[in-house]
């Protein structure tokens, strides 16, 4: 008799199932902030099971420790489930509400419409610009703007960025109230700030000793959290590239193309750089991680936005390359198309387990503060 | 059982062996990885599939070891004499006190052993169990340790060959001369290190002892230890040790899974509820200790009354008191409904329910200490904790003896070689863990010790079969 039972129902019901089989048995509270987040519920709501599998970091270290994984007729698996419950959540609290079908066949949709945007952005430039322009060669100050004008190059991302940052502080909204997380004042913040930073809960041991959490298998390995280290801060370092350009351009009247060695070019080519190596190996370190572990209904997802970060710091790179070349024009419609489509696609992608992983992190810095 | 596609695999019985070692959980790894270390060929043979294997070891989580100050795993000290007393208070004095005597002292470094060889330890935790003193956790539990174990051995050349149970071990005159394989393989190796646990999922060794009540036992530990080798040795004039009934039986949710259902499928609210058999009788102090002291009694308990079942019945206040169970209690929200539910006769339910409360002094249970509320005037006591099952709704937990591994083994002397009946040690067979703990743990039980046990004699058993090969090697070269 199987007393029990799998659910076919939604990944909250199976959450539920397994939380509280994991909860009497609590050999896993060692890894990370999750299982002690478990310990201090007895039952799990629809909220809680939001909070704990946005807390999860997908390792997959209690999957291999665990005695209840399949073929156990427990058919415990944390990692999996916990991501299928995330992308419910992502859709749960996605804003515009319409917007949560785009949680369905991620990967598909925001490759579309990446494709999209970038599509219109080749074509849109190369049917206004005149081939001689589009072609030819810009040298000096301004040379980008010979071709689009800075409010349009501009002007479009602003309009977009409105756009995503209402998303994603709606968003939270949605978040933070189904699961009832609470503002533990600034030292919760901080805690926050540095496990998002240092990525502790990926150190595969709440002890600090930051042996790792399992690669391909179930050995140990940082790879993972070196690569979405070097994904993180490349592209923070992208945007103060940006940021600094924009206080070159609007302060010190000074218009792009900078040169190489100046601190727009400086900081967008070093994070350039590691966001490409960063992305790259995430890719590679996904899909070489354990089919048991990783969920395939959120594969497409995690590689459409690794891929289209990859794209968008890969033609940066590219642009900067051949900014002086009759190859300029189409490079630069190819990257403005990759950057504003991604721009477009964040408050439905992948980029917002960010925003609740913080949520998570800082609800929990105020519990453990708490208990 | 499980099973899984299994891949192909070498014939075993092409190579000459140097040592087997049969049962891939904690005592054979560390069995194999000594013997590997010391220069022999090593094979293992596990029954199960690679993500069941290694038997018991896969439900444990720590280990009992003696300390004489705190460590970064283990908190204050741990004495000798202190572990010592331990030892003979749940086992009465039934136990070999020169083995036992040993396998505390040689606790001490088995956690610096084990790191060595890629095993994590957490730290010291402050958890319900409040073992961060005498135990040291595994991080991620025996499942974890078994993973670093299994990747070091096969690091330095140990081959693990899963899936692969054996039939029989042939014994002529005290030497193993074969180990026959499920699969019609025959393999052979100078040395045969017998680390397969005991006989707890095979339900008609356990009736021999038990009688037919042992069929209505849920078989808390692997599936996997049906006793095969233990039975081989014993008849190959291998001395028996510890009695056919001695195990480790607890109270488990009846609801459990008849085989394998772990730490998670026990119920820790006995001492916050009262316990009636079938008849709605209570039989034993609820209250007696704490829990920790306590659990391991209650499977006997259980087992002791008639169909072997007896119900855990707590109030709303009583069920917050204790961690939560894998198994939702059954609920209602009278006690004549819950007894229905339940299946026990509802006015003789509510008779023993109102007598209990009755007896039941006044004012708050205080949980944290023995804080002497006891019943009076029932038949047996409760001794502390005594409190009223008044405020509905009312929960119900179904309890069975489930039993996680027997006690009776082969005997064994200070190099964890198997003594024969005469008293003189088997040629080249040796033994650790389950198999051989009974002659340490003649009964009651100590959390943590299987895994000193398994390990002390892993390493013993692992570095004797190495060192009889290589000063048989040296005499051979003279």
């Amino acid at each position: 008799m199987r007393l029990i039972d799998i659910a076919e129902a939604d990944a909250h019901e199976e959450t539920r199932r397994i939380m509280q089989i994991c909860n009497a048995c609590r050999y896993c509270e060692g890894f990370c902030a999750v299982f002690p987040a478990m310990e201090r519920r007895r039952t799990f709501t629809e909220g809680d099971t939001a909070y704990l599998a946005n807390l999860c970091h997908n390792c997959g270290a209690c999957y291999h420790a665990c005695q209840y994984a399949p073929p156990h007729e427990f058919g415990v698996n944390v990692p999996q489930t916990l991501s299928e419950r995330r992308v419910e959540t992502y859709a749960d609290y996605a804003w515009p509400p319409v917007m949560s079908q785009a949680f369905q066949k991620n990967g598909f949709l925001t490759t579309l419409i990446v494709s999209l945007v970038l599509g219109l952005c080749v074509a849109g430039m190369l049917i206004l610009i005149s081939p001689h322009l589009f072609w030819g060669i810009h040298l000096g100050e301004g040379a980008f703007y010979t071709l689009v004008p800075h409010t349009v190059m501009a002007g479009i991302p602003l309009i977009i960025s409105a756009f995503v940052l209402v998303s994603f502080v709606m968003g939270w909204r949605g978040y933070w109230h189904h699961t009832g997380a609470k503002w533990g004042g600034m030292a919760s913040l901080l805690d926050a700030m540095s496990a998002s930073a240092n990525l502790r809960n990926l150190g595969g041991n709440n002890a600090g000793t930051n042996e790792g959490c399992p690669g391909p298998d179930d050995r140990p390995a940082n790879a993972r959290k070196y690569y979405h280290h070097l994904t993180f801060y490349g592209f923070m370092l992208c945007f103060a590239s940006t940021s600094t350009g924009t206080i070159y351009h609007y302060l010190l009247g000074r218009e792009a193309p900078y040169g190489y060695f100046s601190l727009p070019v400086l900081l967008g080519t070093v994070g350039g750089v590691i966001l490409c190596i960063g992305t790259a190996g995430l890719w590679y370190e996904k899909q070489r991680m354990d089919e048991r572990v990783k969920s395939l209904k959120t594969l497409g997802m995690d590689y459409a936005f690794i891929g289209i970060l990859f794209a968008v710091s890969f033609t940066g790179l590219l642009l900067l390359g051949v900014r002086e070349t009759s190859f300029m024009g189409l490079t630069l419609a190819i990257h403005l198309g990759f950057v504003y489509g991604f721009f477009l696609i964040l408050p439905f992608s992948k980029f917002v387990h960010g925003i609740y992983r913080f949520a998570a992190l800082l609800a929990d810095a105020n519990e453990r503060k708490q208990s | 059982m499980y099973t899984e596609n299994k891949t192909s695999f070498p014939d075993l019985s092409e190579t000459a062996w140097d040592i087997i070692v049969i049962g891939a959980g904690n005592a054979g790894i560390c069995a194999a990885i000594t013997a590997a270390e010391a220069g022999c060929s090593v094979l293992v043979i596990e029954a199960a599939p690679k993500d069941m294997r290694g038997g018991n070891t896969r439900h444990t989580r720590n280990l009992r070891a003696m300390h004489d100050e705190p460590t970064d795993i283990l908190t204050d000290a741990y004495s000798f004499e202190e572990y010592f007393d331990d030892l003979m208070r749940v086992t009465k004095g039934v136990t070999n006190k020169e083995l036992a005597e040993l396998t505390l002292r040689k606790s001490s470094d088995l956690t610096g052993w084990l790191t060595d060889r890629g095993v994590r330890f957490q730290p010291a935790l402050s958890g319900t169990l409040n073992l961060g003193r005498t135990n040291a956790f595994f991080l991620g539990g025996g499942r974890a340790l078994l993973n670093s174990l299994c990747h070091h051995a096969e690091k330095i050349g140990i081959i693990i060959s899963y899936q692969t149970p054996v039939t029989e071990l042939i014994i002529e005159d005290g030497f193993c001369t074969a180990v026959k394989l499920e699969n019609g393989q025959s393999v052979s190796a100078k040395n045969v290190i017998t680390t397969a646990g005991g006989f707890e999922a095979n339900l008609d060794w356990l009736a021999e002892g038990w009688g037919d009540s042992a069929k209505n036992f849920l078989v808390r530990g692997t599936p996997y230890n049906k006793g095969i080798i233990l039975r081989s040795l014993l008849d190959g004039g291998a001395q028996s040790v510890g009695e056919l009934d001695q195990c480790h039986a607890v109270a488990i949710d009846a609801r459990a899974p008849k085989y394998d259902g772990g730490i998670a499928s026990r119920i820790d609210g006995v001492p916050f509820s009262m316990v009636v058999n079938k008849h709605a009788e209570r039989f034993y102090d609820e209250g007696e200790d704490f829990w920790p002291k306590r659990y391991a009694i209650w499977g006997r308990l259980v087992a002791g009354q008639p169909d072997q079942i007896a119900y855990s019945l707590l109030d709303s206040t009583g069920v917050d008191r204790f961690m939560p169970s894998v198994f939702t209690p059954i609920i209602d929200d009278t006690i004549e409904g819950l007894a229905d539910k339940l299946g026990l006769d509802p006015v003789a339910t509510r008779k023993a329910v109102d007598d209990f409360n009755a007896a039941c002094p006044d004012g708050p249970i205080d949980q944290s200490i023995l804080d002497n509320k006891a019943t009076s005037g029932l038949s047996p006591e409760k001794t502390n904790w005594a409190a009223p099952i008044a405020n509905p709704p009312f929960y119900g937990f179904p309890l069975r003896p489930g039993i996680t591994f027997t006690y009776m083994g082969v005997e064994v002397n200070d190099r964890a070689q198997i003594l024969m009946q005469d008293g003189k040690p088997m040629a080249n067979l040796f033994a650790s863990g389950e198999i051989m703990a009974g002659n340490i743990l003649g009964q009651g039980y100590l959390a943590g010790i299987g895994m000193t046990i398994g390990a002390v004699f892993g390493l013993i058993a692992g570095a004797e079969a190495a060192r009889t090969l290589n000063s048989t090697a040296q005499e051979n070269k003279q």
